[in-house]
């Protein structure tokens, strides 16, 4: 059940994704982004990966869409076409594309018991968290606690990207603060 | 999108519970999925779910871009602060441990509760800072 699912979905997001690539009109192109965005969180729920399907959702499917549709009231909703096919581009999207699929072949298997990543600290978490903690989330306690002090970097980026958007843009939604 | 009656109704019936849910995501996220990034995300797409039915005026009256400017750096500085605490209390910085010497598994459980605070405040300050910064942009001609 959950191949056929699988599949279902991969196949709606490379047909999406195909579609995204040939579409001049960029309203429904960054639409189409957002389902593109739900899918792949169903995919990541169908991966027990909820908490990454959580985000996917909320970020790539609610928030950037409306970033995407702002930045069009800004500009203009239909593409430039240009004017060449411009076969340097291709060539250079074929060759890292095939690197990224030879990248693939060394990969383990999915759900393989000998994969590098279940080798080292994962079973430690999963067996000793909640006494550690006393919270049974066992991706809390790897985010917040034990891997707290990547967090930590994680929030000083986004506190960074904040700050430059307030430093280039804060003069416009200050000015209207006062009336 | 002053004058649409639908979205004004149904965003009014919306609002509070997506308000309400984020801060369930806030302070569930130890026992279900979620935790303070996604929590931010979701407060802050009631703020623009708000801005967009009534307008960048009325969300500014509400959410006042100073207190925003505050808390984009306070989450970060309630994160950090807590690493502190623990490093002054003769621990490894963020070993939250150090809350609470005696009970171990509740000072880790306190430590995340407040950093996960601090990542939420953030999160949450940031979306809304940028959504009302392009929001406030006027049209290139």
């Amino acid at each position: 059940m959950t191949e056929i699912l699988d599949i279902a979905l991969l196949s709606f997001m490379i047909v999406l994704a195909i579609a995204v690539s040939r579409m001049h009109n960029l309203f429904m192109a960054a639409i189409m982004m957002g389902i593109f965005s739900f899918l792949s969180a169903i995919l990541f729920t169908l991966l027990d990966a909820v908490d990454v399907a959580f985000t996917e959702a909320a970020v790539g499917a609610g928030v950037s869409t409306v970033l995407l549709l702002g930045t069009l009231s800004l500009t203009t909703r239909e593409e430039k076409i240009a004017k060449k096919n411009n076969a340097l581009a291709l060539l250079v999207v074929f060759i890292t594309g095939s690197a990224l699929i030879y990248g693939t072949l060394d990969m383990p298997m999915f759900g393989d018991p000998d994969a590098p990543v279940h080798q080292h600290v994962a079973d430690r978490y999963i067996e000793k968290s909640e006494e550690e903690m006393g919270i049974p989330n066992i991706v809390t306690s790897v985010l917040a606690s034990y891997r707290g002090y990547d967090t930590l970097g994680e929030v000083t980026v986004i506190f960074t990207a904040g700050i430059g958007v307030i430093l280039l843009l804060g003069h416009i939604w200050r000015k209207e603060d006062k009336p | 999108m002053k004058h649409e009656s639908i979205p004004r109704v149904v965003g009014k019936w919306l609002i509070p519970p997506i308000l309400l849910f984020a801060l369930y995501v806030q302070f569930h996220g130890d026992f279900g999925p979620g935790g303070g990034f996604q929590a931010g995300v979701i407060f802050a797409a009631a703020v623009v779910l708000y801005t967009l039915i009534f307008g960048l005026q009325a969300a500014k009256q509400i959410v006042k871009p100073r207190v925003i400017e505050i808390l984009v750096a306070l989450g970060v500085l309630l994160y950090a602060g807590t690493g502190l605490v623990s490093l002054f209390l003769g621990y490894n910085f963020l070993d939250y441990s150090a809350l609470d010497p005696q009970n171990t598994p509740h000072g880790q459980h306190l430590g995340i509760f407040l950093v996960e605070l601090g990542v939420g405040i953030t999160v949450a300050a940031v979306m809304i800072a940028i959504f009302f910064s392009f929001a406030g942009r006027r049209r290139l001609r």
